[in-house]
């Protein structure tokens, strides 16, 4: 399965290749990833890595959650996710390790998680790709979402209808993602093509095999 | 906070384009990579527009070969684009000269900047 680092989106902008092709990008800061625990087999039964993501100052937290940080040794993170961890990927690693985007290298195929932007009550046409009516020419049909069904039989609305309905803000993953450039340095992960979110969004980033 | 996003783009500008604006008559050095071997290519016409800002600013040339009007797309910092020398100054009263596909032959001139 691999590894996975959390995110946050930066934006996006264009870097040009080794053939001078420019190649549209988005900046991920992906460093101060934490290791908070491993989920073993034997205690949790699932094996997983949990790692923690931007620091945050100690009196943010609760009690319960001070203790788990300081049960790490680390310093207080604002988002904790697991990654499973099925092969031997992070055998490697043990609580209050720091891990960055070097988890990665230039070439890798990644896939990118985050909650998508809400787009709020949309129509069928924006949220499921209906096509529209004729604007003008005495046509009265223009963006709505058409026939429910038959009449009477069945009689009733089959479940799964497209309907119009609150559309984005849910969690959204891109595949096949390509990592074109490392910046251990400044702890920044570029990966060709846009990812789901606004900027400042949290993203999990994971090996996509 | 640093603008990450904004350094990125500021590393890969360049830094030595000469001024140039439309109506300006300029010579593009271009690289191409044609069949695995790599030579530059020149471009010669008149400058446009220049679009875009920052990383993404791009310019068209225009120039007439045998009749046929050629329009080029740059973008002005991309390697490929290996150098840019401006060889005379137009005076033009627009950002953007698409007047000129309309024209030809004298119609089509451009008073030099002096």
């Amino acid at each position: 399965m691999g590894k996975g680092i959390l995110g946050k989106k930066l934006g996006m902008t264009q870097v040009f290749d080794e053939e001078g092709e420019a190649v549209p990008v988005t900046v991920i800061q992906a460093d101060s990833n934490v290791v908070t625990m491993i989920r073993t087999e034997d205690s949790d039964g699932y094996n997983a890595v949990q790692l923690g993501f931007e620091e945050i100052p100690e009196h943010k937290l609760s009690r319960p959650e001070r203790g788990h940080f300081e049960k790490a040794g680390v310093a207080p993170r604002k988002y904790l996710r697991e990654f499973r961890s099925e092969d031997d990927a992070w055998d490697d690693v043990q609580p209050g390790d720091e891990v960055g985007p070097d988890v990665f290298s230039p070439g890798d195929r990644v896939k990118v998680s985050g909650i998508s932007r809400g787009k709020g009550f949309a129509g069928s046409i924006k949220r499921h790709g209906f096509s529209r009516g004729p604007m003008s020419h005495g046509s009265r049909y223009h963006r709505g979402p058409g026939s429910h069904g038959a009449s009477a039989f069945p009689a009733r609305v089959f479940p799964g209808r497209k309907l119009p309905g609150r559309m984005g803000g849910k969690k959204t993953t891109v595949e096949g993602l390509e990592v074109v450039r490392i910046d251990a340095e400044r702890g920044l992960l570029l990966v060709k093509g846009g990812v789901p979110g606004p900027k400042g969004g949290i993203l999990s980033i994971q090996s996509d095999e | 906070m640093v603008d990450y996003v904004r350094m990125i783009e500021e590393e890969q500008m360049k830094e030595d384009i000469p001024e140039f604006g439309p109506g300006d008559q300029i010579r593009v050095d271009v690289r191409v990579i044609e069949g695995g071997r790599e030579r530059t290519q020149q471009f010669e016409g008149i400058v446009l527009k220049r679009q875009g800002s920052g990383l993404n600013e791009h310019f068209t040339v225009r120039k007439v070969s045998y009749g046929v009007g050629i329009e080029r797309t740059f973008p002005v910092h991309s390697p490929r684009v290996e150098n840019i020398e401006v060889l005379r100054r137009g005076k033009v009263r627009r950002a953007k000269l698409y007047y000129l596909r309309k024209r030809r032959g004298k119609a089509a001139r451009i008073k030099e900047k002096r």
